[in-house]
């Protein structure tokens, strides 16, 4: 490793400006200076409507935990987007996303991806993991939800004997239900595993409004270390109840984490590990600007939606870099964080997080963080 | 008509449009007017009345809508596929050298590098500087990120260049490009003695040309004037040190150095050096075609005075000259041949200025306005002639 690091520092003597990487990209897709790259390996079709897609990271990637998330960038049209898809293999494997297509996004890497496509990668990152110590589990998952759980199954349930895993996973039809098929085949190998499938399609929701749904499906339920992940809604009520009945129950819930052997989960809300897909921060879209986060610098400033970001920050006396101050030099380019911002030239609202905006010709539309 | 009596209209006029035309909100500091007019039109547009001016840039902005929809996968594929070829002609032409001992390998290398070079220059780097491709959100083809294979840093060249020779297009005294210091390139430029030296000074500068480049981008001028600061200076001398210093090290050290191996070394580097001259004389020979030719422009501080959308557009094109040819000669000058789409769309993407070309021209002709193209041969005997003319002392007819 570090005579690789050494044999680049003096093969860049004669590739400057360009990286010795630059060049071996010529060769194999996954170099590059400046960007964590992935070669697709395979595309897996799981249902109709979600695809398993593995990929060969470069170097810089990290094995990730189960459960966790990765930044990944396609390109539509030409322009990178970046989104966050939960890793499905095991820890310890080769690293594969598990999509459904649920937007531009989501729909162009599930039917548009073959092995040898490139991907744009951030390392592995997210809290929703597995306990460090032994402990029964709960899983409740809904539609794409199933995604870092399934890592997390796959991880636990063939390698560990003393694994207890119960999953409760709500989908809209069978065919829809993402890994049915080798779920039921790990239940029926692992008797420490209970997969219990629950179809909205036929039988409604799952009723979280009071714990005798749950009870009926896994009557243990409040003594295990629960992991919930799937839609909003779904969320908000699994928090309810665990609310709910730590609110019910206060003593039980202290006997329980007496009784606990281990670790820092006991039967109360803190039990419940909550993994949401929508990460926005900030949503901010209107006519009438707003406030201006300057992430670096530590400063706020309240902003009209017709002052350009430059002078508001300038304003403010930070630091930031200007050119032209009329949209043609490209010198005053600033990451955004959040929100959004409208074009001055065009009216045009827009917005991705880590886009960069000319600052000289973009006022804020709804609150702004910017990186600087 | 006088600079004097241009000066007294442009109060007079500038006085009148401050207490009437001021919008209650509070400007973009830097940005175009939003309606009326110069405080002197530049005389080949001054035929043109406001409204004219105004219907002049809606059309222009159309056209840069109309791409802008269009810009997608198939631009994408462009820029890397220039990349791609660029690479592999940059290592063929320096493998090529490592053996130039023979004399086929020392031409074809040569030639292989001169070639990766210039493409490197013109059609990658310039453009990626431009912000063209910034829109690809690539951090590997983004104007921030990219570094080139010219000795100035990209940052200090994107400051003189994208801000202050686009912005100020040929308006004596604020773009600096005009002579860039060195050369009296407009009647309006006072004449001293030592013009006469333009022609020789020209001729050293060709194929040297990214070394002139460097030490203009340092800003001597504006620093001896006090109006940039010495911290400023020293940053931008050690960033040059440090580019420069790698630039050297490439070319006429280490590869020379692996070509000893096989007996080439010295050969190796006349290569490099053969290969950079090539290249200088190129870049200096496209970029004096850009806006010296007989028919371009130059403008009055009193000419952007109050400028609107239209009249900046107006500027850009009167301003600059394109250069006739080949779809191979065009890639090979960055599309700098299409000078005059370029200053009207700067952080467009170069493919596409070809497309545009013949509607820009449309325009300029419904509207009376001079589009000036020719052959490159003829550009450059242009630009040299006025190399020549303004070595010698002499106003404005």
């Amino acid at each position: 490793m570090i005579r690789l690091r050494k044999l680049a520092r003096a093969a860049s003597v004669l590739t400057t400006p360009l990286a010795p990487e630059d060049i071996l990209a010529l060769f194999d897709p996954v170099f590059s200076a400046r960007q964590l790259r992935g070669v697709v390996t395979k595309v897996v079709p799981e249902t109709p409507d979600s695809a398993t897609i593995h990929f060969r990271p470069g170097r810089g990637w990290k094995a990730h935990k189960a459960g966790q998330w990765a930044r990944i960038g396609v390109e539509l049209d030409g322009v990178r987007h970046w989104r966050s898809y939960s890793l499905s293999a095991p820890a310890g494997e080769d690293p594969a996303i598990t999509v459904s297509d649920m937007g531009a996004v989501s729909g162009v890497l599930v039917r548009n991806t073959r092995p040898g496509d490139v991907l744009f990668l951030a390392p592995p990152q997210g809290d929703f993991v597995l306990p460090e110590h032994p402990r029964p589990l709960l899983m409740l998952t809904a539609g794409s939800g199933i995604t870092p759980v399934m890592s997390m199954v796959r991880t636990l349930v063939p390698h560990r004997p003393d694994a207890d895993v119960v999953l409760i996973h709500s989908a809209r039809r069978p065919e829809d239900s993402i890994f049915r098929e080798e779920l039921s085949e790990l239940a029926d190998q692992f008797p420490n595993f209970r997969v219990t499938h629950w179809f909205t399609g036929e039988r409604g929701r799952m009723d979280f409004g009071s714990a005798a749904g749950l009870d009926s499906l896994c009557p243990d339920w409040r003594r295990r270390a629960a992991y919930a992940c799937g839609p909003e809604g779904f969320l908000d009520d699994a928090e309810a109840l665990w609310a709910a009945e730590a609110a019910a129950h206060p003593k039980d819930s202290r006997s329980a984490r007496a009784e606990g052997a281990t670790g820092p989960f006991a039967a109360d809300p803190v039990n419940l590990i909550i993994e949401r897909f929508n990460t926005s921060l900030l949503a901010g879209e209107g006519h009438d600007g707003g406030l201006v986060t300057f992430e670096a610098s530590d400063r706020e400033v309240e902003a009209d939606g017709d002052t350009p970001l430059l002078d508001v920050g300038e304003d403010a006396g930070v630091l930031m870099p200007s050119g032209c101050r009329m949209g043609i030099c490209h010198s005053c380019l600033l990451p955004l964080r959040a929100g959004q911002v409208r074009d001055l030239r065009t009216g045009e609202v827009h917005g991705d997080p880590g886009q960069l905006i000319q600052t000289c010709v973009s006022a804020a539309a709804g609150p702004v963080n910017l990186d600087i | 008509m006088t600079a004097i009596s241009d000066r007294t209209a442009a109060t007079t006029k500038s006085t009148a449009g401050v207490s009437t035309d001021k919008p209650a909100a509070k400007p973009r500091p830097g940005a175009l007017a939003a309606s009326g007019r110069p405080t002197v039109r530049p005389p080949a547009a001054a035929h043109l009345s406001d409204e004219q001016v105004a219907e002049l840039g809606r059309e222009l902005d159309a056209i840069k809508d109309e791409i802008l929809a269009k810009r997608g996968a198939s631009d994408a594929a462009y820029i890397r596929r220039v990349i791609k070829i660029q690479r592999g002609l940059e290592i063929a032409g320096r493998a090529t050298l490592l053996v130039s001992r023979n004399k086929a390998a020392w031409v074809t290398g040569t030639s292989l590098l001169s070639l990766a070079k210039i493409l490197e220059n013109m059609e990658i780097g310039h453009n990626i500087l431009h912000g063209q491709w910034d829109w690809m959100r690539d951090p590997d083809i983004h104007s921030t990120t990219w570094e080139w294979d010219f000795v100035t840093p990209a940052r200090s060249w994107q400051h003189t260049h994208n801000d202050l020779h686009h912005r100020w297009t040929n308006v004596v005294g604020k773009d600096n490009d005009v002579g860039y210091n060195l050369l009296r390139m407009d009647e309006d430029q006072p004449w001293t003695p030592r013009n006469l030296g333009n022609p020789l000074y020209n001729a050293i500068l060709a194929p040297i040309f990214e070394w002139g480049i460097a030490v203009y981008d340092l800003e001597l001028v504006e620093y001896q004037e006090g109006k940039k600061s010495k911290e400023a200076m020293v940053r931008d001398l050690k960033a040059l040190g440090v580019k420069a210093l790698k630039q050297f090290t490439k070319d006429y050290a280490a590869t020379p150095a692996v070509a000893m191996l096989t007996g080439s070394g010295k050969q190796a580097l006349m290569g490099t050096l053969t290969a950079n001259a090539v290249r200088n004389v190129w870049a200096h020979a496209v970029i004096f075609c850009g806006h010296f030719p007989e028919g371009t422009d130059t403008f009055t501080e009193e000419m952007v005075e109050g400028e609107t959308r239209g009249d900046w557009y107006v500027r850009q094109m009167i301003g600059s000259a394109n250069i006739s040819g080949s779809k191979f000669m065009h890639i090979m000058t960055g599309n700098l041949s299409h000078q005059i789409e370029h200053h009207l769309f700067p952080d467009l993407p170069s493919n596409r200025y070809g497309e545009v070309a013949p509607k820009v021209q449309e325009i300029c002709q419904r509207y009376g306005l001079p589009y000036t193209t020719g052959p490159l041969l003829k550009q450059v005997g242009s630009s040299w002639a006025k190399v020549f003319k303004l070595a010698l002392p002499g106003k404005k007819a």
